[in-house]
């Protein structure tokens, strides 16, 4: 029998909801659409059954989320990772966390940096790039948001081209997204 | 120009709104996001009226006056004089399903790291459908992604133009 997990981990968890996903079986041709449900492609995780209720959202946000994630010019795929990792601590989505610090571990290596964020949280201290890219994010990420001009500036003087600037902002902030439907819809369990 | 854009204010010739058009993409895909939480086809037990008070409810809550002013204006031109008490933090309209969404609502926006299987458990119980809920947590997701998009836009803006 698994259990939840509570504190922040790289090891990723499997992920339950807390509403009934919705079957495959019986599956609107509408919601199939959404979720990419093609007869090659039949395997459909619980996450994307669940916001398969809602087949509108579900068919923008995914190819949303992938551009801003996976884009080739701009901002580093590393550096977008730490932009989701920032969002998810902040949010506390330990499944969006456990993804993201071992894509950023897997892209970087850098062990020490996820464990020093994951003892610290918010108070971690990073070398000057990562600190600025951190520092913003989560900023960015509270309610009331957080981040000032001068944080913004630190990007900038770190060395940040606009184009990465703003990379940065849509990582963060597609995390704001992504972590208020992983973290309230259900709960990561190992 | 798509409604961040809008928002933001970011002079096209600055290197900025160059960076936007880099980016056309994303800014027509969050433009269809905000179209299909505001103004779904298929809006299930969220009206149109209701998604407009709330989405105004949850700028108001991050300080955006122009989004709020936005969504007042949808709520406006839904003529859903029932839900008008829930722009506002706070506000309720009396119907039970209604205001136990704006206080999801509220608390996916102010703090969602507090949410557990309660706060789903508590929707339930108060007769909102699990379809619903998804609805109302795309909603509350995409308001809370849209405002941190032109906040941090605005923040990018400043810093170039100093």
């Amino acid at each position: 029998m698994s259990k939840v997990v509570h504190t922040f981990t790289a090891a990723i968890p499997t992920w339950s909801p807390y509403v009934t996903p919705v079957e495959l079986a019986s599956a609107t041709p509408e919601q199939l659409a959404a979720m990419k449900v093609t007869p090659s492609n039949k395997g459909v995780s619980p996450y994307v059954l669940t916001l398969a209720h809602d087949p509108e959202s579900l068919e923008v946000r995914s190819p949303l989320f992938n551009m801003i994630m996976y884009g080739k010019d701009g901002l580093s795929s590393a550096e977008r990772e730490l932009g989701a990792l920032s969002a998810s601590i902040v949010n506390r989505c330990i499944y969006c966390t456990a993804v993201h610090a071992s894509r950023f571990i897997g892209l970087t290596g850098q062990n020490d940096v996820v464990e020093d964020i994951f003892a610290d949280e918010r108070d971690a201290t990073l070398e000057t790039r990562q600190q600025a890219l951190f520092d913003f994010a989560t900023k960015l990420s509270t309610t009331p948001i957080e981040a000032t001009a001068d944080d913004a500036l630190k990007l900038a003087n770190a060395g940040l081209s606009e184009l990465e600037q703003l990379d940065i902002v849509l990582s963060a902030a597609i995390f704001g997204w992504a972590n208020r439907l992983m973290h309230t819809l259900g709960e990561p369990r190992a | 120009m798509t409604l961040i854009e809008t928002m933001a204010g970011v002079p096209e010739g600055s290197r900025l709104g160059q960076a936007l058009k880099a980016r056309a993409e994303i800014l027509r895909l969050s433009e269809a996001a905000h179209d299909a939480v505001l103004v779904p086809r298929e809006p299930g037990g969220l009206s149109h009226g209701l998604r407009a008070a709330l989405a105004a409810r949850m700028c108001r809550h991050v300080g955006d006056a122009a989004l709020t002013a936005h969504y007042e204006s949808y709520l406006a031109h839904s003529h859903d004089l029932d839900v008008v008490a829930l722009a506002e933090p706070g506000g309720a309209c009396g119907n039970a399903l209604d205001d136990a969404m704006a206080r999801h609502a509220d608390l996916l926006t102010l703090s969602p790291r507090e949410a557990t299987r309660q706060d789903i458990e508590t929707l339930k119980a108060a007769g909102v459908s699990e379809a619903d809920i998804v609805r109302l947590s795309e909603l509350a997701a995409f308001v809370n992604y849209q405002l941190r998009v032109v906040a941090g836009l605005k923040l990018l803006k400043a810093v170039e133009a100093r």
